[in-house]
């Protein structure tokens, strides 16, 4: 028997904010417990919500980087559930008016491909940190406490575990470029549900769901679905059926175990938020925000390889995240050659972030020092050998490089009326070399070169050199 | 049309409990209450939109600027158990995360 | 200090010409509550360190200055224990001010002490207070009302000139009403909810009982007005309500027949008719109308604010604050042990009711259904205010029932507060003013206004006060020179 797969994904990103959905406290990471709260995050008796202007905005940004079609007119509702991170035993959210719906992102698996559709997002409020000891107790912090989220849920499109993991990588680059979140799964700025059913190909009614949890990088999700649709295409091949369950990826074993078997659905007991308004979001902010939005990947994509002339391999590698395309464009702003910016960036810089485990913005390198390095190589100051000294040095320190290059007498000599009398006193020197080239032995130049630099102790710029001691043999 | 049953399961929503005696009590109490609730069924509310609030304003939003809270101290004042500056309370039993 | 001869602005006379000073005046309205207070039963804690403050001078232009003022104790007043007169929140003490308390001590009213209410004021009568009950202090064997029974019988008995109450279903009117002093609710969105304890956040709004109708109005203005705590307030100017014009000339007054039918006791309608007479002859325009889906208020409360109280008082889970049970060895211990036995039974059917009306299978028939009956009542309001001023009808059907006879019937409690819920159900100020005796318990009469149009209410309150001799009248526990 074989089998179709479909996936759903509930993906909550956090949005960047200085302060929480429904409270003016501070967003902030880090901090010790409970001391980013205030009376609403307690959920003291007699505290109310207000809604924060900027996380509203951000998720329509979303929204629209997302091509979802954005509710005008929407309300809050609130989930009922108990908990020791949830102080109001409500959480309140959006579910009979979400921000937007219908929505869709491009994604690409083996060259084909695919629209993935966004069903709805809404907007809503983190819960605080309940964190379970040994002692028999929890230990509640509530600094995460209302932190602004926007929940994206997809439409039943995704077909593969591959599928999935080329969504969250799309989801997370469109979303990264807008600014609106920092999408870091290791640092909890995206987290990820998925639930996965199977069901005989030709089959007009779906499998039964399983949903899946503890899932802490784009790798888990793949390495989870994949196990979970084995699992289940082995229990349907075994005659057996499909428990509607929750399991949790181990990532010691690669496997999936089973967290709890649901009896029904969650009772939430849902109704509108009665201490909020009724919200009007006008044709004119929503206009108003869609020329807020940066440039998206997929325009910066094609402005590279069609207006920069970078490769169309290279030119997805620097707007893979928002961070580098910036840089990139920032850079090529100041006048530096774009291939060369491209290359640096796809090769030196790279290896560096890779080698010492870092994100772009932790390194000292800015744009203003890379053209610069860039446009003294281009205007012969210093050699490509001497630039990879002051690429490393820029990068770690942040130095700056004509300083630095000056400062360590790194300057290449280019100046005809320096390098000329050298030339010629070393041709005085070596009259034989002169008889050698002249008969054929190209070597012969070469130990010339090496004469002048060894001279210049280095410095001599060695396409200058070229030149006049070419010019310089043709005279005798 | 309300049964013990029914008031047990809405008890475990509300984390509620009831000895034999009181749920005895709370079926009837509740089973008489709902009666009158079902007068509602003879109005004919086709179309008509539900009123869940009274705000006087639309859209109403705070600008984001982070403020400070109480001090910790006094956020946790009136905390039952507390250590380290967390909240501190029994664990659940099961192996559930979340 | 005999507050059954004063008005607050005789008192602000009194405080300016240096005839008693603020301290003296905290002090003895800690003496009238010490007197009676045993007996009603009207307060659950006393401010006595406010007698200790220092006397100081009194502006001529703060005409709330060192004036005593009750608060109902499920309003958060800040270092002072506020425990909605529930065991769950028996020790709390709150670490911030409700706008309303802010405002009234801003302008320069003395917080006296927190009264006694039906727990987290769900209730009628106040009898379902964790502090016990409070007296009718016109027969002691009859209840104040409720939920703010505390604050009408501490005015009625003359221990404060006025008090703060909080009504969800008619909470300020029903008790002014039983204890014959006047009463009101402001339009939902006058005065902030941030610090009140939330009972049903579309129907909760703070109001005041006094005996005359101007310590009301200056007490109102006083708190007013939109909080950027609390997103259903309003941005509406608030008007200089204690400037009364005690006319009703040309008012057009509507009395719902369906006001005047629902079981209201022969008594008490000869009063409300006696006073609606009153208007006329003052010369207001009184006509019968019909208030049609009135007739379900009461379904469509019950099952609204249940449902919004099911999801307020689920903090309430022994983790934060409040109650937490003793022997407690897991999570589903301390919320199911704390709850179970920090409310009361009277708390607990309401939580009950609502978390069933918002259940999987029972939202749309019980929750829905109640609030687009809601949306009907609001629509027959607007017809009415369409063509007239005011509404006005008797502010409960009966004068104050006995201790103890309905406590277990929650069915005929509830058809208590039929003719107050229509109000709070539209949002509606509101007001109870006492218009007369019946078998010698007050009656009131109830007047409901279009939205912010609290003035009005204040004027012909004020007409019914000069024309009744009812300020002459007090009741056996206080007053008596």
């Amino acid at each position: 028997m074989n089998f179709e797969t479909t996936i759903g994904l509930e993906v909550h990103v956090e949005l960047k904010t200085k302060s929480k959905m429904y409270s003016p406290s501070p967003v902030s990471y880090g901090a010790a417990p409970n001391t980013m709260t205030n009376v609403i995050d307690f959920g003291f008796p007699g505290v109310l919500p207000t809604l924060n202007k900027n996380a509203y905005r951000l998720g329509i940004m979303v929204a629209l980087a997302l091509n979802a079609e954005v509710e005008h007119h929407t309300h809050f509702d609130r989930k009922n559930y108990f908990y020791p991170d949830n102080p109001k035993a409500y959480q309140i959210t959006q579910k009979e008016k979400p921000l937007a719906h219908d929505g869709w992102v491009e994604i690409e698996v083996n060259g084909q491909h695919k629209k993935i559709g966004i069903e709805e997002m809404h907007v809503e409020e983190d819960a605080g940190k309940n964190t379970h000891a040994t002692d028999g107790y929890s230990y509640v912090d509530l600094n995460r406490q209302g932190t602004p989220l926007i929940e994206i849920v997809s439409k039943p499109d995704i077909t593969s575990p591959e599928e999935a993991h080329a969504y969250l990588e799309r989801l997370r680059q469109i979303i990264q470029f807008t600014g609106a979140s920092d999408v870091k799964m290791e640092e909890g700025s995206m987290r990820v549900d998925t639930n996965i059913s199977i069901r005989p190909i030709g089959s007009d009614k779906l499998g039964q769901k399983v949903e899946l949890k503890n899932l802490n990088s784009f790798k888990h999700v793949l390495n989870g679905l994949a196990y979970e649709q084995k699992r289940q295409a082995d229990i349907l091949r075994a005659g057996g059926s499909i428990g509607q369950e929750t399991r949790r990826y181990d990532e010691a074993t690669g496997s999936t175990i089973l967290m709890r078997v649901k009896e029904g659905a969650d009772d939430y007991r849902y109704f509108p938020e009665p201490d909020l308004p009724d919200y009007h979001i006008t044709s004119e902010w929503i206009e108003q925000i869609s020329h807020e939005i940066p440039e998206m990947p997929d325009k910066r994509r094609q402005r590279y390889i069609k207006e920069l002339g970078i490769p169309e391999y290279d030119a997805g590698v620097l707007t893979d995240t928002k961070e580098m395309s910036d840089f990139f464009d920032q850079t090529v702003a100041l006048n530096a050659d774009p291939k060369q910016v491209s290359n640096w960036l796809m090769v030196n810089v790279n290896a560096y972030l890779n080698e010492n485990n870092l994100d772009l913005e932790q390194t000292k390198l800015t744009p203003q020092n890379l053209a610069m390095m860039i446009n003294l190589v281009k205007d012969g100051t210093i050699s490509s050998k001497i630039a990879k000294k002051v690429f490393a040095e820029t990068i770690a320190n942040g130095t700056d490089p004509k300083a630095w290059v000056e400062q360590k007498g790194m300057v290449q000599q280019s100046d005809p009326a320096v390098l000329e009398p050298i030339i010629n006193q070393i041709l005085d020197d070596n009259e034989q070399s002169i008889i050698d080239f002249k008969n054929g032995k190209d070597r012969a130049f070469g130990f010339l070169v090496g004469q002048i630099m060894k001279q210049t102790r280095g410095k001599a710029n060695p396409k200058v050199v070229n030149q006049l001691l070419t010019a310089e043999i043709n005279k005798r | 049309m309300l049964d013990k049953e029914l008031v047990q399961h809405v008890a475990h929503l509300s984390k509620l409990e009831f000895d034999e005696a009181d749920l005895e009590k709370f079926t009837l109490q509740l089973d008489e209450i709902i009666q009158m609730e079902n007068e509602l069924t003879a109005v004919d509310t086709t179309n008509v939109r539900p009123t869940t609030h009274i705000a006087r304003q639309e859209s109403t939003f705070r600008a984001d600027e982070p403020q400070k809270g109480p001090s910790r101290t006094e956020l946790l004042s009136n905390v039952p158990e507390q250590a380290d500056g967390f909240i501190k309370v029994p664990s659940i039993l099961t192996t559930e995360e979340d | 200090m005999n507050y059954f001869d004063e008005t607050i602005t005789s008192l602000h006379q009194k405080l300016v010409t240096k005839q008693i000073s603020n301290a003296e005046l905290a002090q003895a309205t800690l003496d009238n509550i010490d007197k009676t207070n045993d007996t009603i039963n009207s307060f659950i804690s006393v401010n006595t360190s406010i007698g200790q403050e220092p006397a100081f001078e009194i502006a001529a232009d703060q005409p709330l200055q060192g004036i005593p003022l009750a608060i109902k104790d499920n309003i958060l007043t800040k270092d002072l224990k506020t425990t909605a007169a529930s065991k769950m929140l028996a020790n709390f003490r709150p670490i911030y001010e409700a706008t309303v308390v802010d405002r009234a001590l801003r302008a320069g009213m003395v917080n006296i002490g927190k009264t006694n209410l039906d727990e987290f004021a769900m209730g009628s009568s106040t009898e379902t207070s964790y502090f016990g009950a409070t007296k009718n202090p016109w027969n002691l064997n009859k209840v104040p009302g409720g939920s703010s029974g505390g604050s009408a019988a501490a005015v009625a008995s003359g221990q404060v000139i006025a008090a703060l109450g909080t009504d969800t279903g008619g909470s300020v009117r029903q008790p002014a009403s039983f204890n014959g002093v006047f009463g009101i609710k402001p339009t939902y969105g006058r005065v902030s909810r941030w610090g009140v304890i939330a009972f049903s956040s579309s129907l909760d709004q703070v109001g005041i009982l006094s005996r005359h109708v101007v310590d009301s109005a200056q007490i109102l203005e006083a708190i007013s007005g939109y909080d950027k705590h609390d997103d259903t307030t309003s941005t509406q100017e608030v008007p200089a309500f204690s400037k009364i014009k005690a006319d009703v000339k040309g008012l057009r007054v509507a009395v719902p027949e369906e006001f005047m039918g629902y079981g209201v006791d022969p008594k008490v309608k000869e009063q409300v008719q006696k006073a609606i007479n009153t208007l006329q002859q003052q010369g207001a325009v009184v006509e019968s109308v019909q208030l049609p889906h009135a007739q379900y208020a009461v379904q469509v409360y019950y099952i609204i604010a249940s449902s919004e109280a099911s999801s307020n008082l689920q903090r309430y889970d022994g983790i934060r604050y409040g109650y937490r049970a003793d022997d407690v060895h897991n999570l589903e211990d301390v919320y199911i042990k704390s709850r179970s036995e920090g409310f009361g039974d009277e708390v607990k059917r309401r939580i009950m009711l609502g978390s069933f009306a918002l259940s999987a299978g029972y939202f749309d028939a019980y929750f829905n259904k109640a609030a687009q009956v809601r949306t009907l009542i609001i629509e027959d309001f607007k017809k009415i205010f369409a063509d007239y001023d005011l509404v006005v009808g008797p502010t409960a059907p009966t004068t104050a029932f006995d201790l103890n006879s309905r406590i277990d019937d929650p069915v005929v409690m509830y058809m208590n507060d039929i003719l107050t819920i229509p109000a709070n159900l539209a949002g509606l100020p509101a007001a109870s003013v006492p218009v007369g005796l019946a078998d010698n318990m007050p009656v009131g009469l109830q007047l409901i206004a279009p939205p912010f149009a609290e003035q009005t209410i204040f004027n012909a309150a004020q007409v019914l006060e000069n024309e009744s001799n009812f300020l002459q009248m007090q009741p056996k526990m206080g007053g008596q020179k």
